[in-house]
């Protein structure tokens, strides 16, 4: 529409105003803006890959200041065959792993305590809740030494369930699902309570399928916080049995002697998979983030 | 429910009492476990903290020398220790560079893909996909970028300037190696990778405006500047007050990106409270003094949370 009101005013002369002047070339140029931006938000990610496919180290840093950072010369797989021959694949099934049983733990555990506070009535509920919502204020970080003290002297250190079992009940998540679920028609777990059925059986057949939107909101929500997770693993983990990648990733970066190539090797294979995932679940990717909204 | 009109016989009430016990049962197998996990791994190390930062509490205890109660060391110490008033200066820099920033080119980008153009759904993907990227990854792309001399931004920068800008000019392009240019690519980066999450929740702030506000400034003979500025942003207030919170509170939290590219330096320039936390809590395992940092940041965590509850609070009064 504002394009054909700024064809009209197109040969009115010098005094057509400065509206319809802005009107006529604003198109473009907020198209050309667009295109600008979209290349400051992609273009790492382009020459990450790019310059991981290009074997000839000597090549890779020439080309990283280049054009040739975008336009691949080389299709080869060589660095990440070297990559998974130091071993990069541990890090990637210990991330993996880490990620994939703290969510679905955390998906149970969080979504039935918010099931319970929203729908049934027992003694100590309203502790629980105000306890909840004044947790959710608490940051890790705050407590991360005092339990690191606590792991160690459990004997967690260098383990998996030390990066798992902490991270599984979350405040935030439990708050999610508990406006979730609190709006939720009560009728069907009403008529479903006259017809014999358990607690357990009301939440697994009728609550967990209404809110399958909220499952996967908090599902992306705690799998990218996992994924990326780095300040506690560097804690908690020494060797490379049961380090993540972030963790492996600063290890291989800080190591001198290793090719650009490898290193961005390394960084494709952390990001593809999730930039994959996102590309295909885009929808729950940006719900999840913008539900962090509601935190206020 | 309660409230019934008819008397309840024995059997109703014998019934009543039965499901009420049933349901205090349930309800606490229900809530259990995260509540055991919660108490166990936030409010008891919460708890510690706080009684830790009153000890000289080591990570590896010594036979010899029993942890004791120090009072206010801790705390002292902290406020002498030079890299935590480092930190305190850069993570203030952060703050009032990156939080307004931040916030205007979010809401920039927000309108710009809001507007009814065509392609608009790609352009909100990609700006919004640095978000999925993790921070060591972008810290390390980045870190590539940003080499003085075999880098891509200052390649760009040498050659669009026609061999103005350059590292032997201006200190800063020398980037991670620089005092200001370590400041400054720390918060490229940052910016680069968070602007996307602000920009999605003003997207839903915008959405979110009756487009009946609209119509009617149009009709007053409002030009789109001034109804941006009469219309849209006191509209978004509470969104602002939302996003300009949030990054404050995770500009505090900076770790991450700086772990990979400076190590807090050169010289302390980049140095920040989580760096100085992991580094008295685990590096040299002084719990005592890495619980009274943890406390400190707690406060100021909770001191950021409670200004944007009371300015909700102000707007709902005046609403």
């Amino acid at each position: 529409m504002a394009a054909t009101v700024a064809v009209e005013h197109a040969g009115e002369g010098v005094d057509v105003p400065r509206r319809s002047w802005g009107r006529r070339l604003g198109r473009p140029l907020t198209y050309s803006l667009m295109v600008l931006l979209a290349v400051f938000f992609v273009f790492p990610v382009v020459a990450m890959v790019v310059l991981s496919l290009q074997p000839n180290e000597t090549q890779v840093i020439a080309d990283q200041d280049s054009i040739w950072a975008f336009f691949p010369r080389a299709l080869s797989l060589q660095n990440y065959e070297d990559i998974f021959a130091r071993d990069v694949g541990r890090a990637v099934f210990n991330s993996a792993l880490i990620t994939f049983v703290t969510v679905g733990l955390g998906l149970v555990v969080n979504s039935m305590c918010a099931y319970s506070l929203a729908r049934l009535q027992w003694i100590g509920r309203n502790v629980v809740i105000g306890l909840v919502v004044a947790l959710m204020i608490v940051p890790f970080q705050s407590v991360s030494v005092p339990l690191l003290l606590i792991v160690n002297r459990l004997g967690w250190l260098d383990t998996y369930h030390v990066q798992i079992i902490p991270f599984v009940a979350n405040p935030f998540f439990i708050f999610l699902f508990y406006q979730s679920f609190v709006g939720l028609p009560k009728e069907i777990e009403e008529a479903a309570l006259i017809d014999g059925a358990g607690r357990w059986t009301i939440y697994r057949r009728i609550v967990v399928p209404l809110s399958r939107p909220t499952f996967a909101t908090v599902g992306i929500l705690q799998a990218l916080f996992v994924w990326g997770s780095f300040f506690w693993p560097l804690m908690v983990t020494r060797g490379p049995d049961v380090r993540p990648l972030p963790v492996a990733m600063q290890v291989l970066f800080s190591d001198p002697n290793v090719p650009q190539g490898d290193v961005f090797a390394f960084a494709a294979v952390m990001t593809l998979p999730v930039l994959a995932l996102y590309l295909v679940f885009q929808k729950w990717f940006v719900q999840s983030v913008a539900s962090q909204g509601l935190k206020g | 429910m309660a409230t019934a009109v008819e008397p309840m016989s024995r059997e109703q009430r014998l019934d009543r009492q039965r499901r009420r016990g049933r349901e205090l049962l349930q309800g606490w197998g229900f809530a259990a476990p995260a509540t055991v996990l919660l108490a166990v791994f936030l409010v008891l190390p919460f708890i510690l903290a706080i009684y830790s930062s009153f000890t000289d509490q080591r990570l590896v205890p010594n036979p010899n020398l029993p942890t004791k109660w120090v009072g206010l060391r801790n705390y002292r110490r902290l406020f002498e220790d030079e890299g935590f008033r480092s930190a305190l200066t850069f993570n203030g820099i952060f703050v009032v560079v990156v939080v307004p920033l931040q916030t205007a080119f979010a809401l920039a980008l927000a309108v710009l893909v809001n507007k009814k153009l065509r392609f608009r759904n790609a352009f909100r993907t990609v700006y919004f996909a640095p978000v999925a990227v993790t921070m060591v990854v972008v810290a390390v792309m980045w870190t590539s970028f940003l080499n003085p001399s075999s880098g891509l931004v200052n390649n760009v920068l040498d050659t669009v300037s026609f061999g103005l800008l350059t590292p032997e000019r201006f200190g800063f392009l020398n980037w991670t190696l620089d005092r200001n240019g370590a400041r400054a690519a720390i918060i490229i980066l940052s910016i680069w990778q968070g602007v996307g999450f602000q920009m999605v929740i003003y997207l839903a702030g915008l959405q979110s405006i009756p487009d009946s506000l609209y119509e009617a400034a149009r009709l007053d003979g409002a030009n789109p500047w001034e109804q941006f500025r009469h219309v849209t942003l006191p509209q978004l207030r509470n969104t602002t007050i939302f996003v300009v919170l949030s990054t404050t509170i995770l500009a505090f939290a900076l770790f991450d990106q700086v772990e990979i590219m400076t190590q807090g330096g050169p010289q302390d320039a980049s140095q920040t409270m989580i760096l100085r936390l992991i580094t008295f809590g685990f590096r040299q395992g002084q719990v005592g003094l890495g619980s009274a940092l943890g406390v400190f940041y707690f406060v100021v965590v909770v001191v950021v949370a409670f200004t944007q509850r009371r300015l909700l609070k102000e707007e709902r009064a005046v609403a």
